[in-house]
């Protein structure tokens, strides 16, 4: 076949393909924008007659999902920045000095992270019960540090060892401590490594449900995840909120995808493959 | 760098190099002990304590009450239990190997730079950044009796198709399947695009030259070069399909009669709904056990990727 007939069988296979992938998300989109008046006459497929915003006023509403974007904020933000801060911390200390057995610590930190969060939630709803931090974002905040922190470690640890011993050196001959060290000169550095797994954890806790779900309660401390099947649950029927409360809850994410596509797609690599 | 160490002012003889890099200096042990010690309040422990938990029986109020092996012999004797089991092996067998084999396919047609070859790609890894929740919310619209999927079939002729897809017993598990292989193949794909790129062009370049058609070529030249990827992507992806839990949580609950139930919403449900926490606890040490050989293959390779490096 010739290279213009090649080309063409490729557009012709991947662009209905690729069409049909994001189908069901335009798809939603367009349900969420339609009035509730409309879908129930018409159907769920037929094509939007009118165009509202109710279902996304009333999903921010009184469906909880404005105040869940907040819980949601404060959890994302802290629980990224202490987790990186923390494993950044342990894969210095393992990466640029000679402790014993670091190879073990490093993998068993990483086995951390593959468990499956089911053989943690009794012990760990029980233990934000009697830390007294059940049902609030400080004990979803520290569980997705311990749980997320073994990955970090590990993905930094790979790329600390990767920054040459010599800039360390000399910096600990011109008397930098190891504190200072690590503050000015190796966390500078892995400021790449750190973008990419920042918009990984991002999405991860962002996007956790299983967690929240095991200790949290209270209807205005869920974050989005939760609150959106609550939402699920209280709009029945009601499809364009439900639509629209989905939606709200993917922005974010998707946010952090279009503004980061490179470090993102380099984060989900990092550790995974070589 | 020894021009260095005489500018200043203190005596730090390069001899006294070799002993003092092998002492580690006070404060970073800190470094170490802070973040492993929250990991081992908050992960480890708690994992140990399921296993404890896992022989008791308790309803979260007074202390738990020990019971042998009790837990274990009523979950093999539990009906839920059996179906939640084989419910669990179907998921990973469906939802590995559709999202593997997809996966692949298109990391080989979007591997090459071309026009468009970004867009395709972008649209097919975005489902990914979604949580599992919004995918399930998503794809319950598509399978609502007058949805996308029915009017599709209508359109198609395939009318007699049509059903209540996550309402139906037969269908359910299937249906939530699709969604779960819609969100991950846009990951496999970046796993075995990444994969490809180390591959070693020349190799193929030189088999085709020798008359090799696409499928030996991919059969002798490429496939053998994605061992690492493959073990990587098959121990990632069992140790996912062990764990799952948003999606069906948010599709259907473990319902229609069972019938899309796994280990994993069997134990929310025994745990958090009944309050049987010695007995979620033993479900949930058969879910640590049926994922523990996959936990360890990527460690394993993991400790190679570190020895390599």
């Amino acid at each position: 076949m010739s290279r213009r007939g090649k080309d063409w069988l490729f557009h012709g296979i991947m662009a209905p393909l690729s069409l049909l992938w994001v189908a069901p998300m335009i798809f939603v989109v367009f349900i969420a924008f339609r009035p509730f008046d409309d879908i129930t006459r018409r159907g769920l497929t037929a094509l939007p007659a009118g165009f509202t915003l109710d279902g996304f006023r009333t999903a921010l509403g009184s469906g909880g999902m404005g105040q869940a974007m907040w819980v949601s904020i404060q959890v994302t933000v802290p629980a990224v920045i202490l987790s990186l801060l923390l494993a950044s911390m342990a894969a210095f200390a393992l990466s640029r000095y000679e402790i014993p057995f670091r190879r073990t610590i490093l993998l068993t930190m990483l086995a951390g992270n593959l468990l499956p969060p089911q053989i943690l939630l009794i012990p760990v709803s029980k233990i934000t019960e009697s830390l007294g931090v059940y049902d609030t974002v400080y004990g979803l905040i520290a569980i997705h540090i311990g749980f997320g922190m073994g990955f970090y470690t590990f993905v930094l640890y790979g790329f600390m060892r990767s920054i040459p011993n010599e800039i360390t050196e000399a910096a600990r001959i011109d008397g930098a401590g190891p504190a200072h060290t690590y503050a000015r000169i190796i966390m500078p550095l892995c400021r790449p490594a750190l973008a990419a797994l920042a918009a990984l954890a991002t999405t991860w806790i962002f996007n956790d449900l299983i967690w929240s779900l095991a200790v949290l309660q209270s209807q205005s401390k869920l974050p989005v995840t939760a609150a959106l099947l609550n939402l699920q649950g209280g709009f029945v029927s009601n499809w364009n909120v439900v639509a629209a409360g989905s939606i709200l809850a993917a922005i974010p994410t998707a946010i952090v995808f279009f503004a980061f596509q490179r470090h993102f797609v380099s984060g989900l690599l990092m550790g995974s493959s070589k | 760098m020894t021009s260095a160490a005489t500018t200043t002012s203190r005596p730090a003889a390069p001899r006294r190099r070799v002993p003092t890099r092998r002492q580690v200096p006070w404060p970073v042990w800190g470094f170490l002990l802070l973040p492993a010690a929250i990991e081992v309040g908050l992960v480890f422990w708690p994992a140990l304590n399921s296993f404890y938990l896992s022989f008791t029986q308790w309803g979260g109020v007074g202390p738990p009450e020990p019971v042998g092996i009790a837990n274990y012999e009523n979950l093999f004797a539990d009906p839920v239990f059996h179906q939640a089991l084989r419910n669990n092996v179907i998921w990973a067998v469906g939802f590995g190997g559709l999202s593997v084999v997809g996966g692949l396919i298109l990391a080989l047609a979007l591997n090459r730079p071309r026009r468009g070859v970004g867009l395709y790609r972008s649209a097919i890894f975005l489902p990914m950044v979604f949580s599992l929740a919004v995918t399930g919310l998503f794809w319950r619209v598509q399978y609502q009796p007058d949805g996308t999927v029915n009017t599709s079939l209508g359109l198609l002729g395939l009318g007699d198709l049509e059903r209540q897809w996550l309402a139906d017993p037969d269908t359910a598990l299937y249906a939530v399947l699709i969604a779960a292989v819609w969100r991950q193949v846009g990951y496999i794909m970046v796993l075995y695009l990444a994969g490809l790129k180390s591959c070693d062009p020349a190799l193929q370049d030189a088999s085709a030259v020798d008359g090799a058609g696409p499928w030996q070529r991919f059969r002798y030249v490429i496939w053998p070069q994605l061992r690492g990827v493959n073990t990587v992507v098959f121990a990632v992806t069992v140790i996912e399909a062990v764990r799952t839990f948003d999606i069906v949580w948010a599709m259907t609950g473990g319902g229609p009669y069972r019938s899309t139930e796994l280990l994993s919403t069997y134990m929310f449900q025994q745990g958090f709904t009944f309050l049987n926490l010695g007995y979620a606890s033993a479900l949930a040490v058969v879910i640590f056990a049926l994922a523990i050989v996959f936990i360890i293959t990527y460690l394993v390779r993991a400790t190679r990727q570190e020895v390599e490096s």
